[in-house]
């Protein structure tokens, strides 16, 4: 029953974390538990359908497929991640500039949901569908130690969303004015991490294979096993052993979402006086 | 009958470069676990160093397992009934543990040297 929690605790952790901080981030949109439900659902349908599939899966792209999907899903979270810190960097000085704009942004507040929500469900449905998968094997196998197992992973779901409720509550302790600029940081470093794990996955299928050597090893320091080490790799990417793609990637995102922060948040008025001229 | 010389000559030309482009590798060297009865078949085995390989895991068990291992920077869905390649990049000589991540008693070592 130890063995079952642990491993389903182990694999919802890190979709706790990110639905935590989605949820911290969208704090102030209205509807958005229907639209960070509705990921979670989808995401919850997805698993259990990859998991059905698994084996189909893990036969395309000559037994990589298991590999790129990974990839690609991580991929389409990084640009909808990008997007919501690019779309917020637009409206997040209008709404601080101009009263009447708040109200049309709030409205216009579900455009990046659909990205959240997107990313609530990849991040389900890329760990979910380990723990089905692990489930179903346990209900196949009709042994009598089935129910316990089943009670130890439901415990380990629960788990995961004290994980998610204790990120949640953490980051709105933080006062508002600070929360934006926290949260904007967390996503970046949420998305950079991803991309670098997106490359992990290409290098294991073989399809990105320059710059592959490890440039530092700190799995005597801080092991990816820890719980601080899983936590870290979540949040900001962690890896201890990172190849030098990984690093490069995980560079780039951070610095082309600030450049694209940059370019499209409208010019404060003194600026646009300045432009006029 | 001109056209049909050139784009012969081109064909060959073409196929030719194909052939001198693409390099000869030498094929990664393979490693090979059954998965049965909770248990790893063989429970140790030996790779080279410095230089990729690949471990093929042949699950015979009703259910999927997870071929892991945090040492080796691998871990892959192997359903039921099935078998993967889990590609491994060069690695320092050691002994590399690895184990079924839904069943952490099953474990094994790959002795790289």
């Amino acid at each position: 029953m130890l063995a079952a929690l642990i491993i389903v605790f182990r694999e919802v952790f890190e979709a706790g974390l990110i639905v935590g901080i989605v949820l911290a981030v969208t704090s102030a949109v209205p509807h958005r538990l229907r639209w960070i439900g509705g990921g979670l659902l989808a995401g919850i349908a997805g698993a259990c359908i990859v998991a059905a599939f698994a084996g189909a899966l893990s036969q395309l792209f000559e037994g990589m497929g298991q590999e790129l999907f990974n990839a690609a899903i991580l991929g389409t979270a990084v640009v909808m991640l990008t997007w919501h810190n690019v779309w917020m960097a637009r409206h997040g000085r209008e709404m601080a500039n101009d009263l009447r704009a708040v109200g049309q942004a709030v409205a216009e507040g579900s455009r990046p949901l659909i990205a959240l929500a997107i990313v609530v469900a990849v991040a389900v449905l890329r760990e979910g569908s380990e723990v089905a998968l692990f489930l179903y094997g346990v209900a196949a196998s009709g042994d009598n130690s089935g129910p316990a197992l089943l009670g130890g992973g439901a415990l380990g779901l629960l788990l995961g969303m004290a994980v998610c409720l204790a990120t949640y509550f953490g980051l709105m302790r933080i006062p508002p004015k600070a929360l934006f600029a926290t949260t904007t940081w967390l996503i970046t470093l949420l998305a950079a991490g991803m991309a670098a794990q997106a490359v992990a996955f290409l290098a294991r299928a073989n399809w990105l294979t320059s710059l592959d050597q490890v440039v530092w090893d700190s799995s005597s320091v801080l092991s990816e096993d820890s719980l601080l080490g899983r936590t870290l790799h979540t949040l900001i990417g962690y890896t201890d052993q990172p190849t030098a793609m990984q690093l490069a990637v995980y560079c780039t995102v951070i610095v082309l979402t600030f450049i694209l922060m940059r370019l499209t948040t409208p010019p404060t008025p003194s600026a646009r006086v300045v432009a006029a001229e | 009958m001109l056209t049909v010389s050139l784009r012969k000559l081109t064909l060959a030309v073409v196929s030719n470069a194909v052939l001198t482009l693409v390099p000869v590798h030498a094929e990664d060297s393979e490693i090979q676990f059954a998965y049965a009865d909770g248990q790893f078949e063989p429970k140790e085995a030996a790779a080279p160093a410095d230089k990729p390989f690949a471990i093929r895991v042949k699950n015979m068990e009703a259910k999927a397992m997870e071929f892991e291992s945090k040492a080796l920077k691998v871990e892959k869905v192997v359903a039921a009934k099935s078998e993967a390649v889990l590609k491994v990049r060069a690695m320092k000589p050691g002994r590399y543990e690895f184990y079924d991540e839904f069943n952490e008693k099953a474990r094994g070592i790959v002795n790289v040297q």
